[in-house]
Formats: structure tokens, C-alpha cells, sequence
């Protein structure tokens, strides 16, 4: 019953979505107000059957309703009740129910937080927003429908991929499904502008928070997804430039640009064509990562689905919106007015820089990531492009990316002074070249690059830290003074700050992890001890554990600092019955920002044990860095302009008539 | 220590027999989640050479070998037998004095180029390579482009801003004239 009241609330949603999607628009035509307010209760009523919908999966999922083949195929009733739920999203069917659910969020939230937008503007981008839904409603229905019954219900299920039983899949596929999606609406507002043929600087106001909102929680998905790869396969990487991953990075490259001119057009009202461009580009980069991953095209890491009738789908969904959004963009982005001008060396050629340097970026990742499949398809010979082939070609361009970082906030509007920026640049140059010296001198061993790349990271750091301290006139006026100004700077200003931070931060973890990381393979039989980095690590004891489903083996060990213990680490080796699969489950010491990972091998019949051990020096920054930009976005989210809202020249004209 | 009990679990299995059809259709799924997850290492403590320095140019090598039945691997990373079986290969074409060059010509020969991780600069793969920097030059020289033509268009634009229509004269005409009515009062 469930799963019917499921899947007949999933067809309600399209019939609702089919609704958003034409009747606001022709009350957009018409100017009928009433027809676009349909747009309104449409989206509304959408989230709460989708809602619906979703819940009736997560129901069947937690009473293990084996009748369902979703449920059957991807759960096991021992397992422990968060699998149970989040095996909800842990395979194709549920994790698109989970993209369409998200979706209709995004898509109510507009409609509740979106009173202040102008009516036409409402109506037409929820109707777009209507479009993208009808479509992957129809997907899910037609090709991966999650509630189809067995004729013969089975006793057991077949239980969820080991690998993916862990609270990684708690918040990985939702914070990076929350980010894809919610770039779903910089998309429609983009569209509905096209139509309109109109958009202002209050256009961006509008837009920005939404995109920040979605990029806020792609840099976290990313983040959680890099840093369950690191703990969960065992071989202490936590960045593969596997095709999946790519699919997540290119929407974040576009989505962090989106985000750097939605600055330009929102301030100065230019770059307006070039805007809603990246903001058509981000989401369709976001489609052709559902393509990539949902349709099994790579097969890699990630993709544990494949069915080519769904990739077809998806293909022609890909083709109707990318194609379709770019011909509207052809037709009409000359009707869009251009706006204030700019010299090269100023805020905004700054930022037209990031842009330049961000989108080549994802160029390169784009083609990396489809260069090996065209060439397949048109000439059947098969290439590789792996990590070596994007150190060499994307990483070069974070080099002016982040030397122009610091100066950016620091140029004025229009037309800025470079020289002036570099005078008050002097402090982090400085730091910088004083941080590769000390490198230089005290650190063995490692690539040359390393110390420069540390001096860079230090120079944005710094350089972050230089426009607060320059705003707040700190070291120029009385400390009192200096800190009441800092608490008086808009958020947008410590966001900024802490955002920036955040790339420096993650630059340095990436450096140090890839240069001074130290790893250790050996057999180690019980009272044996590893020396890695000054640590001592002694194996006490190998042991049998029971798990709700699975067994593990697990070994500890004392780690000791110069003869002191400073803790224990236990990790383990899990096997699970169902799928006669078996997980590392590597163990990891924090020490500071750096980390001990130890993860268990193949025993051997003397009853010695194959260990990999790594030193991983300030890794921990790697992940603590999308922390800070996540962290930045939130302040720049709270800001006051965009709790105020755009302003609204004809409420004050109205304002002014009540006045006389 | 404790005795080391390999965890079994008898109904688990019956399933799988049970079930062993429809387990094959996903194999391949279950082959690379295996693959993954199988608990055994990539450089195994036995396959290490015993000077540092060819070790070391090993090591580098590997990383920019491709495991071949393994999903975007390097065999540095991989933990497939036919992973093992490149490094030794690797390392034995090392030890036989071969040069960098010498053992990746010697593995494209024997693999082909789906074996390179980083594709070699060659006629079908001149795309891939030339992107980024014709990327990155084209935009460049595009916002030069654009920048040009807005500064002279703006100046144009400026210039042109003084002549009006005659329909535009004659309403400027209008309205002054009206204000110069309304004035007096």
C-alpha cells in the first residue's frame, strides 16, 4: 500500500510540475496575475507529493519491505537503521527520487521566500523550474520507477554495497545533490530572464544568494565525498580525477565563477550577457554530471548503475535543456542591455580574471574527462587521462589564479590602483617569501615547487587577512576603534575573508600531503613495531568482532610519540555475508592538522599481517579549507543587503505618494 | 595473541546460490566493487626494489601507468594481480637498465596507449592537449576584443548622443515649449 500511495503521489508531481510549467508562463504573457500565482500553490503542492513520494520509499526502506525490487536489491533487514534510510538514496532509482525531491524544495523555497520578486519573474522562472521537473519526473517514472513490485517476495534482501555502508552516504549525496540542484535555480532565473528579455542588477541580487546557497553545499558534498574516499578505499587518496568526481567539480569551477560575476553584475550592473551565460552553462554542467554518473557512460568509482534505455533518457534530457537554453541565450542575450563600463586593472577586471581562469579550468577538466569517450565513439581507439595528465594542464592554471587572488578585493570599482594594491600587499609578499625561505632551509627532500607553492598559499592567506585589516584601519588607529570598524564591515566582507582563507588553507594540506607524506608497507606479526615520522607504532593484538551484518577483523595498535603513548588505533577489515564483499576500515590519529592512517592487508598463514601505514602531514587542512569557504558563503549569505532584499523602487515611489 | 577466525557466515552463502543469476548480471558491478574494496594492497613489501633511486623512478612510473581492468587506476594505486604484474614488469625492465622512455615505449608497445594515463602530444589527441591554452589565449584575446570595441564603442556612442532625431527634436521642442508656458505661473 505504501509503495502504491508512493508512486501515485510521484505521478501527481508530474501532473502538478506539467502545470507549473505552462500556466505561469501564459499568465506571464497575458499579465494575469492569477495564472502566475498558479506557479506559487503549483510548486508548493509539488514539495508536499514529492515530499510524500519520498517519504513512502523511506518508509519501505525502514520496514524492509522486500515485495518492493528497489528495496530488495539495495537492503537487508539487519542492517543498522541509518543504512536502512540512507540506502534510500544509496542506488539509481532512490537517489534520483532524492534529486526530484530536492528539486521541488528548491522550487517551494522560492515560492515562500520569493514574495519580494517581481510577479512575471516568479512565474517564469518557477515555470522553468517546472520544466527541468517534468522531465526527470517522466525519467523516473518511465526508466527507474523505485517502487515496482516482485510478483514472489524474497525473504532477505540482497543488502546495500559494503563500501557504501557508512555515514559518508548520510551527507555526501544529499549536500552534493543540494548543490546540483540548487543551481537548478540560477538556472531558471536565467531563462525567465532570457524570455523577459530584462535583467538588472536586482536580477543579481536575487540570483546570488540561491547561487551561493547551492555552491555552499557543493564545496561541502565535495569536500565530505574527498574525505570519505580517503577513509573509506583504503589507500589514504582523497582526490582520484575519476570521471564522477570531475562530474562534481566542473559545476563547482562554473558554479564558483557564477558566483564571482553575479559580484560584477550585482554592483555595477555589467557582465550581465556573460553572467547569465555561466549561470545557463553551471546547471547544464550539473545535468551532464547526472548524465555522467546516473547513466552509466563511466563506468568508475561511483557509478553503480548501468542501463543504456536510462542513458538514452537522460541524454535527450540533456540535449532538449543545454540545447534548448543555448539557442534561447543565441536568440536573446542581444537583447539584454550592457552595462557600466570598466578599466582592465580595476575590482571588476579582477574578477573578470577569476572568471577567465575558472572556466578555463573547467574547460580542462571537461575535456579531460570527455576526450577518452569521443575519441572511443569516433575512432574506437581507447585512451587514459588520469591525475598525470590534470596536474599538468589544470593545476598550472591555479598559479595566476591565486598570485591575482589577494588583489582582487583590494582594487577599487571601475578603475583600480595596482600599485597602490601591491604597496599594501608589501606585509603578505613578505610573509610569503620568508615562509619558502624557512621551507627552503629547514625541509628535506620533496619537489622545489613545494616551498613556492606554500609561499603562495601564505600569500593568499595573508592576503585575505590584508583587506579586513586594511577596511577596519587596523595598526593605523587605536585597536578599540580598529575592532569596533571590523565588527562594522558588511558580512559579505568576512565572507570573503574567510572563503579566500579557505584556498589557502587547502592548498597548503594539498601541497604538504602530496610532498612529505611518508607511507610504510611491511607484515607485522602481534608485538612487532612500525617506526613512521617519529611515531612508534606497536601492534598489540589481532581480534574477531560481530557487527549487526558483518564480521571484522580487527588489529590494535599503541601509538607512541618519543616513548610516550599517545593513543590507540584499531583498524579493521569487515566482510559482509550478503554480498560476500569485505571493507577496509582504515584508522586514523589526528595529530594537529596531521594524521597517522593505517589500513590492514591480507593476514598470512605465520599469523602476521600485511599493514600499510602513512604519515600525512597537515592533510586534515585539505578538507578544513571548503570548510572555510562553505563558512565564508554562510556569512556572505547572512549578509544585510540580501536579508533586506533588492530594493524596490516602486514600493518607495509608493512610500513618497503616502508621504505628501 | 589471539587466534586470527576468518568471519564465514553460512546462510549468506545459500542466498547468494539462490540468487547466483542475478548476481551475474551485475558481476561486473560487484567485480569493480570488489576491486575496491578487496583489503589487499597495491606495492606488495616483497615487490620493492632494493636501490632506493630505481625504486623511487618505480614508483613514479607507475603512478602514470594505467591498470588495465581496473576503473581509472594507476597500478601504483591498484591492488589487481594484473596491476602486480605490471610493476614487476616495471621494475624488471628497470633493473635491465632501460630508461624512463625505453619502459613506457616498451608497455605502449606490449599494451597499447590506453596503458598512459597522460595521454601522449600526438595527431589524435592534439585537441586535448591544445585545449586549455587555446582556451585560455581565445578568452583573453576575446575580452581584449570586447574591451576595444566597448571603450571605442562608448566614445562613438558618446559622440553620437549630441545629434537627436527630428521625432526626438521636435518632442524636446514640445516639451519646452510647454515648460516655458507653465513657467510664468
Amino acid at each position: 500500500m505504501i509503495a502504491e500511495i508512493g508512486h501515485y503521489a510521484l505521478v501527481l508531481a508530474l501532473a502538478l510540475a506539467l502545470v507549473q510549467s505552462t500556466v505561469p508562463m501564459v499568465g506571464a504573457r497575458l499579465h494575469d496575475p492569477v495564472l502566475m500565482n498558479v506557479a506559487r500553490s503549483t510548486a508548493l503542492a509539488q514539495l508536499l507529493f514529492v515530499g510524500l513520494s519520498f517519504l513512502a520509499l523511506v518508509l519501505l526502506y525502514v520496514t524492509s519491505d522486500f515485495s518492493v525490487a528497489n528495496v530488495y536489491e539495495n537492503s537487508h533487514s539487519l542492517k543498522p537503521l541509518i543504512y536502512k534510510i540512507t540506502g534510500v538514496w544509496g542506488n539509481h532509482e532512490g537517489s534520483m527520487l532524492l534529486w526530484v525531491s530536492i528539486l521541488a524544495l528548491f522550487g517551494g523555497l522560492v515560492a515562500i521566500f520569493g514574495r519580494n520578486l517581481p510577479l512575471t519573474l516568479r512565474a517564469n522562472a518557477l515555470a522553468v523550474q517546472g520544466w527541468v521537473a517534468t522531465a526527470f519526473y517522466l525519467f523516473i517514472l518511465l526508466t527507474s520507477n523505485p517502487f515496482l513490485r516482485l510478483a514472489n517476495p524474497p525473504m532477505e534482501g540482497r543488502d546495500l554495497n559494503p563500501v557504501l555502508q557508512d555515514p559518508g552516504l548520510a551527507i555526501h549525496p544529499p549536500m552534493l545533490y543540494l548543490g546540483y540542484v540548487g543551481f537548478s535555480i540560477s538556472f531558471s532565473f536565467a531563462i525567465a530572464a532570457l524570455i523577459e528579455g530584462r535583467i538588472d542588477a536586482a536580477w543579481a541580487r536575487w540570483v546570488r544568494p540561491w547561487t551561493l546557497v547551492a555552491w555552499m553545499f557543493l564545496t561541502l558534498g565535495i569536500a565530505m565525498g574527498s574525505y570519505w574516499a580517503y577513509y573509506e578505499l583504503g589507500w589514504g587518496g582523497w582526490w582520484f580525477w575519476d570521471p564522477v568526481e570531475n562530474a562534481s567539480l566542473m559545476p563547482w569551477l562554473a558554479g564558483t565563477a557564477l558566483l564571482h560575476s553575479a559580484v560584477v553584475m550585482e554592483k555595477r550592473n555589467a557582465l550581465k550577457v556573460w553572467t547569465v551565460l555561466l549561470a545557463i552553462l553551471t546547471f547544464s554542467l550539473s545535468l551532464l554530471g547526472t548524465f555522467l554518473v546516473r547513466s552509466g557512460v563511466l563506468t568508475s568509482v561511483h557509478a553503480f548503475a548501468t542501463d543504456p534505455t536510462r542513458g538514452v533518457f537522460i541524454l535527450m534530457i540533456l540535449c532538449i535543456f543545454i540545447g534548448g537554453s543555448l539557442s534561447l541565450y543565441a536568440w536573446r542575450a542581444s537583447s539584454l542591455k550592457q552595462g557600466g563600463l570598466f578599466a582592465p586593472i580595476s575590482r571588476e577586471g579582477a574578477l573578470v580574471l577569476n572568471n577567465l581562469l575558472l572556466t578555463t579550468a573547467c574547460a580542462t577538466v571537461f575535456i579531460g574527462t570527455l576526450y577518452p569517450l569521443g575519441l572511443e565513439v569516433l575512432t574506437g581507439e581507447r585512451i587514459s587521462v588520469g591525475a598525470p595528465f590534470f596536474n599538468l594542464t589544470f593545476a598550472p592554471l591555479f598559479v595566476p589564479l591565486l598570485l591575482a587572488l589577494p588583489f582582487g578585493p583590494l582594487l577599487a570599482w571601475k578603475r583600480g590602483d595596482l600599485l597602490g594594491a601591491a604597496q599594501r600587499l608589501y606585509a603578505a609578499g613578505i610573509t610569503a617569501l620568508v615562509a619558502v625561505a624557512v621551507l627552503w632551509a629547514w625541509v628535506r627532500g620533496g619537489s622545489a615547487f613545494a616551498p613556492l607553492a606554500i609561499g603562495l598559499a601564505v600569500f593568499v592567506i595573508v592576503g585575505s587577512l590584508t583587506d579586513i585589516a586594511e577596511r577596519s584601519m587596523l595598526f593605523r588607529m587605536p585597536l578599540g576603534i580598529a575592532l569596533r570598524r571590523a565588527r562594522g564591515l558588511p558580512r559579505a566582507a568576512w565572507g570573503t575573508m574567510f572563503a579566500h582563507l579557505g584556498v589557502g588553507a587547502a592548498l597548503i594540506g594539498i601541497v604538504c600531503e602530496s610532498t612529505w607524506n611518508t607511507e610504510l608497507i611491511s607484515t607485522l606479526k602481534p608485538g612487532d613495531v612500525a617506526k613512521i615520522a617519529g611515531y612508534e607504532l606497536k601492534l598489540d593484538d589481532l581480534g574477531q568482532r560481530q557487527g549487526p551484518n558483518f564480521g571484522e577483523m580487527v588489529a590494535r595498535f599503541t601509538v607512541s610519540e618519543s616513548g610516550k603513548v599517545i593513543g590507540t588505533m584499531t583498524p579493521s577489515k569487515r566482510s559482509f555475508a550478503a554480498r560476500a564483499m569485505s571493507t577496509t576500515e582504515a584508522a586514523l590519529l589526528s595529530r594537529g592538522f596531521s594524521q597517522l592512517y593505517i589500513s590492514l592487508g591480507d593476514t598470512a598463514a605465520s599469523g602476521a599481517i600485511a599493514v600499510r601505514i602513512y604519515h600525512k602531514p597537515m592533510v586534515l587542512l585539505i578538507w578544513l579549507g571548503p570548510l572555510l569557504m562553505a563558512f565564508g558563503g554562510l556569512l556572505s549569505l547572512s549578509d544585510r543587503r540580501l536579508r533586506v532584499g533588492a530594493p524596490k523602487p516602486a514600493r518607495a515611489a509608493r512610500a513618497l505618494q503616502a508621504a505628501e | 595473541m589471539r587466534a586470527i577466525i576468518q568471519g564465514s557466515s553460512p546462510p549468506g552463502r545459500a542466498r547468494l546460490r539462490v540468487w547466483g543469476k542475478s548476481l551475474r548480471i551485475v558481476s561486473a558491478v560487484l567485480y569493480f566493487a570488489l576491486a575496491i574494496a578487496s583489503p589487499t594492497f597495491a606495492v606488495q613489501p616483497d615487490e620493492v626494489m632494493k636501490d632506493p633511486a630505481k625504486e623511487a623512478r618505480a614508483r613514479e612510473l607507475s603512478r602514470e601507468l594505467r591498470c588495465m581492468v581496473c576503473q581509472n587506476q594507476s597500478i601504483d594505486d591498484s591492488e589487481a594481480p594484473l596491476a602486480r604484474d605490471l610493476r614487476l614488469l616495471v621494475r624488471e625492465r628497470i633493473a635491465a637498465g632501460d630508461s624512463n622512455k625505453q619502459v613506457i615505449d616498451f608497455l605502449v608497445a606490449r599494451y597499447g596507449e590506453y596503458v598512459l594515463l597522460k595521454p601522449r602530444f600526438e595527431p589524435q589527441t592534439l585537441l586535448l592537449w591544445l585545449l586549455t591554452p587555446l582556451a585560455l589565449g581565445g578568452g583573453a584575446l576575446g575580452l581584449w576584443w570586447q574591451y576595444r570595441r566597448r571603450r571605442f564603442g562608448a566614445e562613438a556612442a558618446a559622440g553620437e548622443r549630441l545629434e537627436l532625431t527630428a521625432e526626438e527634436q521636435a518632442r524636446l521642442e514640445k516639451l519646452l515649449a510647454a515648460q516655458s508656458v507653465e513657467k510664468p505661473n
